[in-house]
């Protein structure tokens, strides 16, 4: 007789549990932990969203949408796209709304992959990726940044990882873990190197209204000739402090989108009503809320990047996202080494930059969205940590 | 620079116990410059206090505060100023806004109790020559002061502790 873990099909049980996932579980069982470990924002959504959703919560408007999301919705992303990253889209076909931009990356893979086919993931990045390329029978082919390069993705990283059989890039710009961002050059090159060859870019934007220093999020869709070989994903979660609602879209060529859409209306039928409905007040009139949040966040950027200059720990200046990316390699200790004791002796959760790919190592993810002060406290207990660190090496 | 100020303004008014250090390392910005821009904006009044919001129903203080609107007469050549000026120097007004609308000044006012603000409004407030009327309302509750909602429920961070 078979057991039950024997029915579980192959392609999913030599898939492993994130990384992230196991350092949650011992983090999760402990008392007091600090955590600079967390990915989504802490503030509350604005609550002009929360109110519109309570409001057609009441009115009873609780049906399901259209596939592909409520048009209202779509004609407001098609104007959100335009005035942020300078791309036209039409609000009837060549969008869809997903569950979270999750399900569109997930949508994008599938309705992209052939079996064999090659995905270029650059690392470190969102633990999803490589995953769902596997999922939808793909091959994930990982190419890695380089912190010298301040983790951007350059033509070099990629030229030589090109075989026949790819067929995506995955463009996971304003990154997460790093922070790092793309800018206008940084794109225009790529976009360069990408014109003859038939690549399609996933562009995961779910950061892009995160970029610090004046600087502002560059979609490479907004070169004319990438714009049909791009699918452009974002979302609410991160821009709106709306990570629950769970809503995001995609926007790209008809064809592609359609194919998106076929897949989506079978396995998920509409993104959730409530969360569209309350996504049209975002867009509509929540600029204001979000550029607050923005400048938070860089506050929060430079007060906790100076901490880790301050004990000793090279800390590029991440412009994107709301993650610093330290390097611990001063201290003698691995990557994993360094978060377990520093969570156990400590009790600071920060997540290892190898759960976000192998050439993580040497990195810290620290995520900025906590308070001063409990920035402050969090800093105060790493910087023990690492002169007792430094101190036990100069020690032997 | 102004605009510097401006940055640092706004957050002192929402924390006026930031420290200088804390505030430069916020802005990337040098402590020394932080602390000359203050110094230059407590010289020019745009810095006229710091002060902590208080909660006074939680103590067991017994006040009452009123908001009284006051209709007056302006004068020649001195418009509300001088009424405006005379009516700030009583130390139980806090507040003194000149307004649009059916009424010109509208005063906020601190009392022991009604009898105290009474006393006021009709000793000192309704004598005053330009003064031609007022109406007085008196505060029964706080809800939200200065941007801060006053009883808000202290909400644990529901967040996980570590998430991708």
């Amino acid at each position: 007789m078979m057991k039950p873990q024997d029915y579980i099909a192959e392609k999913v049980k030599v898939m492993p549990f994130s990384g992230i996932r196991k350092f949650f579980d011992i983090a999760n069982e402990m008392e007091g932990v600090i955590s600079l470990g967390v990915g989504e924002p802490d503030f509350d959504t604005p609550w002009a969203i929360r109110e519109k959703g309570i409001y057609n919560l009441e009115k009873g408007k609780t049906v399901y949408s259209s596939n592909a999301g409520l048009l209202e919705l779509r004609e407001e992303i098609k104007k959100y796209l335009k005035r942020t990253i300078g791309v036209s889209y039409c609000a009837k076909d060549e969008i869809i709304v997903t569950v979270g931009a999750s399900e569109s990356i997930d949508l994008a893979l599938r309705a992209l992959m052939n079996p064999g086919d090659e995905v270029l993931v650059p690392e470190p990045s969102y633990v999803s990726y490589k995953p769902c390329v596997s999922m939808a029978d793909g091959v994930p082919v990982v190419v890695n940044t380089k912190a010298e390069n301040r983790f951007k993705l350059t033509v070099d990283d990629i030229k030589d990882k090109i075989t026949d059989r790819t067929k995506a890039l995955i463009l996971p710009y304003p990154n997460n873990p790093t922070g790092a961002i793309m800018e206008k050059e940084d794109i225009e090159k790529l976009a360069e190197f990408l014109k003859d060859k038939d690549i399609i870019v996933i562009s995961d934007e779910i950061y892009s209204e995160l970029t610090y220093g004046g600087k502002k999020h560059v979609s490479i869709a907004s070169i004319d000739y990438m714009r049909d070989k791009t699918i452009v994903i974002n979302g609410f979660s991160k821009s709106y402090a709306m990570t629950g609602w769970r809503l995001g879209y995609a926007a790209g060529s008809k064809e592609i989108i359609s194919a998106m859409t076929k897949i989506h209306q079978y396995c998920i039928m509409c993104a959730p009503t409530t969360s569209q409905q309350a996504a049209v007040e975002a867009l509509r009139n929540c600029d204001d809320a979000v550029a607050e949040m923005r400048k938070e966040y860089d506050r929060r950027r430079r007060f906790m990047r100076k901490g880790f200059l301050d004990m000793g720990l090279d800390c590029y200046d991440a412009e994107g996202a709301f993650y610093l990316f330290p390097c611990i390699k001063s201290t003698g200790l691995g990557t994993d080494e360094f978060c377990e004791r520093l969570l156990f002796e400590e009790k600071v959760a920060v997540v290892p930059g190898t759960a976000f790919g192998e050439c993580g190592e040497g990195f810290i993810r620290c995520s900025y969205a906590y308070s001063i002060d409990e920035i402050r406290v969090a800093l105060e207990k790493i910087a023990a940590f690492v002169k007792k660190v430094k101190a036990e090496k100069e020690g032997n | 620079m102004e605009n510097t100020k401006n940055i640092i303004l706004e957050i002192l008014e929402k924390n006026s116990r930031v420290s200088i250090e804390d505030m430069a390392a916020m802005l990337g910005m040098n402590a020394d410059d932080i602390a000359a821009a203050m110094d230059e904006m407590i010289k020019d009044q745009i810095i006229c206090g710091y002060t902590t919001l208080v909660n006074w129903d939680k103590t067991d203080r017994q006040f009452v505060t009123a908001m009284i609107e006051v209709k007056v007469t302006p004068q020649r050549d001195r418009g509300f100023e001088k009424i405006a000026e005379r009516i700030s120097g009583f130390d139980e007004v806090k507040a003194v806004y000149l307004m649009a609308g059916s009424y010109d000044l509208l005063i906020m006012m601190d009392g022991k109790n009604i009898r105290d603000i009474s006393y006021f409004v009709s000793n000192k407030l309704s004598t005053l020559d330009s003064v031609l009327s007022t109406a007085t309302h008196f505060v029964l509750k706080k809800y939200k002061d200065h941007g801060v909602v006053l009883e808000k429920k202290v909400e644990e961070d529901e967040r996980m502790i570590v998430t991708p």
